[in-house]
């Protein structure tokens, strides 16, 4: 593991040069910033029940569906395209050591994007002048989930990247895979067929994996190990299976 | 330059850095080599060479760590590639074909960052950049993005990255695929400034460049070794024979016994008559004993013939390796002893 720290900060060097990360920087920040006067503006017409910061991480969604793919989809597939890779591997560097350094750095950058977002909190805060918009626990709550859930995000981001040699293929698979989690397991949770006694287990399966409710206990404050189990877990196996990914490319010249 | 490896990483102080040992791989159905096997000593430079397909770069991906052998063995400074693949990669710099840079770093940068994954001390690293950037004529370039960098200037920033980290064994795949004479020129020195510090291993398609750099010369086709040896020796093995040109004017009926008196295995291969009533003559000898040269022209002048020129034909390698190649091609030989058989390939004319 000595060449990860050589990796990583080669790799957040190569991320913060690249214009798509910028791109996805400015979508991101500029998309958030709408999304949160928009809630703002909902707030200032009529009182809720909810917390605004609640409302806000319930649609993390948008900027994940974009942004995770344009933070990953070049780390491997690039290197793959242009032949690096090969450089890098004949290198005294594990695969191990690359894909966790390439993962780390795009997960870095992904925390540091949302880490940017609590500005529109305190915004509200100073020109409200009402310390209540700025409760602590749903907002520690939302960003330990964006931070839990990140960690499975990138990394299924990761594990396309290092499926195909093509950018555009990398994203748009990863794209697939957080919209099958994210939305998919919300419907499949929907399905009324899923309520016969045969298929008990399968519902309570699908039960658990709802990443809104997820989303939901943490920001109320209830912090289930079970799901961050599951988030770190799935992130493992996706980089477990990334880098079988690419030994398994080696494999076939 | 003196910096080795450190003693812990050396299994053995061998004198031979490189042991492939019956290596064989297969894509499929395809074996893309075919028992190969052959070392390589400290400071020597060798050259494989070998059509499109033969199976160069496979073996020096196999070398290199970076493809799994099918079957065989390949050594690096005395440890096996396949079971301590972390500690042979130290001792091996490596340029693949075409050169891979990352698009974004400039050269320095990425020295930088090459050095650190090879494992040259932070303390040093600064002092060894510099160094390799003076050696490889980079030091007006170091500032420059690699994407924006010539060909010619990109491959000598593979070749400062394969030294880098003075690793005893240097692998590069076509180095002067795509340059200019005047960089060819530049590249082959630098190679030839390795000789005797580290092992270097080169394929190319320029045999001149092969015939001028190297001290051995491997060509593979199919996936095994053709030919082997210096340039000189491959001549001798290949073609067997010497050639004289002799341009002369007299009785040719009397030349043959003339020349076998003078050397036994001495013949007429062919004349041609030119105007002047001057004759050109190819003679063929089989022994590679002394030039004949200086003797043919005591005898002649002796006997009456009038001799206008003499030269000795010097098969280049190009002629070798395309004799060594489709030798191959026409009968695939089991092993190097058999190349001495009559069953040769009809040669090239040169």
């Amino acid at each position: 593991m000595r060449h990860f720290l050589t990796i990583l900060s080669h790799e957040i060097r190569t991320l913060l040069y690249n214009p798509s990360t910028y791109i996805a920087a400015v979508l991101f920040l500029g998309v958030m910033g709408f999304v949160f006067a928009g809630i703002l503006d909902l707030y200032s017409r009529s009182p809720q029940e909810t917390q605004p910061s609640i409302i806000f991480f319930q649609l993390f969604w948008i900027p994940v569906f974009f942004m995770v793919p344009l933070l990953t989809m070049k780390c491997i597939a690039e290197e793959r395209r242009l032949g690096t890779l090969e450089t890098l591997l004949t290198a005294p560097v594990s695969t191990t050591e690359m894909v966790l350094g390439k993962f780390g750095a795009a997960y870095l950058l992904y925390l540091l994007l949302w880490a940017s977002t609590l500005g529109f909190h305190y915004v509200l805060q100073h020109y409200a002048g009402d310390a209540r918009y700025l409760d602590p626990g749903p907002l520690l709550g939302g960003y330990l989930f964006i931070a839990v859930s990140g960690l499975l995000f990138v990394s299924l981001g990761v594990l396309a990247s290092a499926l195909t040699r093509s950018q555009a293929v990398a994203g748009i698979l990863c794209f697939s895979m957080l919209f099958g989690l994210v939305i998919g397991f919300r419907y499949l949770g929907e399905l009324t067929t899923l309520d016969t006694e045969a298929l008990h287990h399968v519902k309570v399966t699908v039960d658990s994996l709802q990443v809104f409710r997820h989303l939901d206990d943490f920001s109320h404050g209830v912090i289930d190990t079970r799901q961050i189990i599951f988030y770190v877990s799935g992130s493992v196996l996706a980089l477990i299976f990334s880098i079988l990914g690419v030994e398994a490319k080696l494999l076939q010249g | 330059m003196a910096v080795r490896p450190p003693a812990a990483f050396m299994a053995d102080n061998s004198d031979i850095t490189i042991e492939v040992n019956h290596l064989v791989k297969n894509y499929g159905p395809l074996a893309a080599v075919n028992d190969l096997s052959f070392t390589v000593r400290r400071g020597e430079i060798v050259g494989l060479l070998g059509p499109n397909g033969a199976g160069k770069s496979t073996t020096m991906r196999i070398l290199t760590g970076y493809l799994p052998a099918t079957s065989g063995s390949v050594r690096i400074c005395g440890l096996p590639v396949a079971s301590h693949p972390e500690l042979t990669k130290r001792h091996i710099g490596y340029m693949p074909e075409n050169n891979p840079l990352p698009e974004d770093l400039r050269v320095s940068e990425y020295l930088w960052f090459r050095g650190r994954i090879k494992e040259v001390p932070r303390a040093r690293l600064r002092a060894r950049i510099d160094e390799v950037l003076e050696l490889c004529d980079l030091k007006r370039s170091r500032h420059r993005i690699l994407d924006r960098l010539s060909k010619g200037t990109r491959q000598r920033v593979g070749i400062a990255e394969a030294i880098l980290a003075e690793p005893a064994v240097i692998i590069m795949d076509e180095p002067t695929i795509g340059l200019d004479p005047h960089q060819i020129l530049i590249v082959r020195d630098l190679i030839a400034g390795l000789r005797g510090r580290m092992s270097v291993i080169i394929s190319s398609h320029i045999l001149p460049e092969i015939e001028v750099t190297c001290d051995r010369v491997l060509i593979i086709n199919g996936g095994r070794i053709v030919a082997q040896g210096s340039p000189a020796e491959l001549r001798h093995e290949i073609f067997g024979h010497t050639t004289y040109r002799l341009e002369l004017a007299g009785d040719l009926a009397a030349l043959p016994a003339l020349l076998a008196d003078l050397e036994p295995t001495l013949q007429l291969a062919s004349s041609e008559q030119t105007a002047e009533g001057f004759t050109v003559a190819t003679l063929t000898t089989g022994s590679s004993g002394a030039d004949l040269g200086e003797k043919l022209l005591h005898l002649l002048p002796a006997r009456g013939y009038r001799v206008r020129s003499l030269s000795r034909s010097h098969p280049s390698l190009e002629d070798v390796f395309l004799a060594a190649t489709r030798r191959s091609w026409d009968a695939r030989l089991p092993d190097l002893k058999s190349a001495h058989s009559e069953a040769r390939a009809p040669l090239p004319k040169f």
